[in-house]
């Protein structure tokens, strides 16, 4: 009798043993939500592709409020999901203080940095792709003026603006670059009425090209831009079917690729904690070519902007980054 | 770019801009001139600018959307009435408890059905209002001063904009003119006299708010697939307190009110222009200064300063039948 239980007591603990080396994923989107055409949903397509590759399911949340994040990651962490992913910058201090509270729970939070031993940090060299797309930019624009707006009025918006800056100047020295913001606070990612008469206001002044890094008020940006017969260019992910022929091009952010990598490196036991910076060498960002904007990149843009990602993998072309001094050069 | 065209550019905006806050300040007048507060103005409009994407997205019809708009509204407004007017419940509470109830069931039911993150679909082609060019405006493009003003800010508008400016003498005369508009002024000031007339009050104040909630359908529905392509969480970003704040500028008269949302649509048009310039002698005005300008001005107003703003004096107050 004492034998059997003992054995059974042995099966139970092995099998909790078995348990734990098998990986439970889970995800928390940014308040955009997880269809966002945008980042979110890249975030989402990469969590789908690791299902497909290694049939293990994850559990996901869409806070709809940013008091909602912290919550959510502790929810995940506590119920012994491992690794909880958090995309959006928003949640920076929520994982700080989770990530605190559960040292064995492996985190990743994308787009800041959470020193912590069981956090990885990915963030992206979003001024290499911005001057990607800044580049075609300024060889598709007639008027020599191009515009960007972006979305809350924060460091990491002002370094999507300059590398674009330095892309648009690349390609035409002379160009000018109208640059706004939509707003001062979290509301400024969700007004694409305001951002569709920056849009306009830009337009107005001879911009032909305007470039959105303004999450869903970007929506605002491609539509007025595609009303006015103008280009727009998307952000995050690629929006180019959003008005087929009017998107010159996307600056793709790979979110799908941190989220995948977060879910396999668990799952191999090979995740390592520290800050991952992606750029155009990692291929972290990107710009989009599809069927939709075939016709619009002509093959010198495309010669040029191949040279271009060439250059700065090869570290001759150096893109600067707003957010290591604050200030842009142009 | 010259200076005119600068300057016809930001009115073209001013106009585009101050389009919802005329509807919803005109809304606003016909129900606080029957002496009912609505604080809602801005819920309504937020729900109208769910319904009508949502609806134009499923039939692809944009005036299948504005009906959708104008419906929800009007269900909102009849709540408020049965809360303030059939019940006597304190109308501020109503209005805000309304706001909170667009500003949530909107994201909730967008997410349910949609999935993306509250927001609706885009809505193109027959689902959009999209801007007409009138005659001639091709023609007149050269013609000096004029021509500019034409094309920009007249011509190219979509047929809401219209409406909007249109409902403005509208407003005016079933307010002023008709028997009708007398009786609903009345119950806003004396309604114990137009109850002794034999005309039931709360009746009136009922087709007031409906009128209310038919002009907020019409500001949701500019939003949602007029001004922009589809609905989005939170909007209306509190226009519909700046419309409040119009109405109260404007002392609850049709074309002041007309005068008051040109001047906070120009305001904040001037704001997005002046976004990153800087002023010779000042440097860099921070935009919210303009932003802030509508609320400025309108506790100038109330303080005292420009005039006296009387508000219509059974406004708030339930009407209770002496027995």
């Amino acid at each position: 009798m004492k034998k059997t239980l003992l054995t059974l007591m042995a099966m139970a603990a092995m099998s909790a043993t078995a348990l734990a080396a098998e990986i439970k994923p889970a995800l928390v989107y940014g308040t955009g939500g997880k269809f966002d055409k945008s980042f979110n949903e890249a975030a989402f397509n990469g969590a789908e592709q690791f299902k497909k590759e290694a049939g293990v399911e994850f559990r996901d949340f869409e806070p709809t409020s940013d008091t909602q994040g912290e919550q959510a990651i502790r929810n995940f962490a506590s119920r012994g999901f491992n690794p909880v992913v958090a995309v959006s910058f928003a949640w920076t201090s929520a994982m700080e203080k989770v990530a605190a509270e559960f040292p064995d729970t492996k985190f990743v939070i994308v787009d800041a940095v959470v020193d912590l031993p069981n956090v990885r940090s990915v963030v992206y060299k979003e001024e290499e792709g911005s001057y990607l797309v800044g580049l075609l930019a300024g060889m598709a624009s007639q008027t020599g003026k191009a515009g960007f707006v972006g979305g809350m009025d924060i460091p990491l918006i002002r370094k999507f603006g300059c590398g674009y800056v330095q892309g648009v100047k690349a390609a035409k020295a002379d160009a000018t670059v109208f640059q706004n913001m939509v707003g001062t606070t979290g509301a400024a990612w969700n007004d694409p009425v305001r951002a569709g008469e920056l849009t306009k206001n830009q337009i107005d002044q001879g911009a032909d090209v305007i470039y959105a890094a303004a999450g869903a008020s970007g929506l605002g940006v491609l539509q007025t831009a595609a009303d006015n017969g103008k280009f727009g260019i998307g952000v995050d992910s690629n929006q180019n079917h959003l008005h087929p022929g009017k998107v010159l091009t996307s600056m793709v952010k790979r979110v799908d690729l941190a989220v995948f990598n977060a879910f396999k490196d668990t799952q191999d036991d090979k995740f390592t904690a520290g800050v991952q910076s992606l750029g155009v060498k990692e291929d972290g960002v990107t710009f989009a070519v599809d069927e939709n904007n075939k016709a619009l990149i002509t093959p010198e843009m495309s010669a040029a902007v191949e040279k271009a990602k060439a250059d700065i993998i090869a570290g001759t072309v150096k893109v600067h980054d707003y957010m290591s001094d604050n200030s842009c050069p142009n | 770019m010259e200076f005119f065209d600068i300057f016809v550019s930001i009115l073209g905006s001013a106009v585009r801009l101050s389009v919802p806050l005329l509807f919803t300040a005109l809304a606003g007048l016909f129900s606080e001139r029957a002496g009912v507060f609505d604080i809602g103005l801005e819920g309504k409009m937020l729900a109208a600018a769910f319904a009508s994407a949502c609806a134009a997205y499923v039939t692809d019809s944009a005036w299948m959307g504005l009906l959708a708009g104008i419906g929800v509204s009007i269900v909102f407004s009849l709540v408020h009435g049965f809360a303030s007017i059939t019940n006597r419940g304190n109308q501020i509470v109503s209005g805000v408890a309304l706001n909170f109830i667009a500003l949530g069931l909107t994201v909730v039911l967008g997410q349910a059905w949609f999935g993306q993150g509250g927001r609706t679909p885009q809505v193109s082609g027959e689902g959009r209002f999209t801007p007409i060019i009138l005659p001639g405006a091709d023609a007149m493009r050269e013609v000096p001063i004029i021509g500019p003003l034409y094309v920009n800010v007249i011509s190219g508008n979509n047929i809401l904009t219209y409406i909007a400016f249109l409902m403005v003498p509208i407003a005016w005369w079933v307010l002023f003119r008709t028997r009708f508009g007398l009786r609903l002024r009345a119950v806003g000031e004396n309604p114990g006299a137009v109850d002794t007339a034999g005309i039931s009050v709360a009746w009136m104040r009922y087709r007031a708010v409906i009128v209310a909630g038919f002009l907020c359908g019409f500001a949701g529905t500019y939003l949602s697939v007029a001004q922009s392509a589809a609905f989005i969480h939170n909007m209306s970003a509190g226009k519909g307190y700046i419309a409040l704040a119009a109405l109260i500028f404007a002392k609850w008269k049709p074309v002041p009110v007309m005068l008051a949302c040109l001047l906070f649509g120009f305001l904040d048009a001037f704001a997005n222009f002046m976004q990153g310039k800087s002023v010779p002698l000042i440097g860099e005005v921070p935009v919210q200064i303009f932003q802030a300008m509508p609320y400025i001005l309108t506790c100038v107003l109330l303080a005292g300063f420009i005039g006296v703003a009387r508000a219509p004096r059974a406004g708030g107050v339930p009407y209770v039948k002496e027995r």
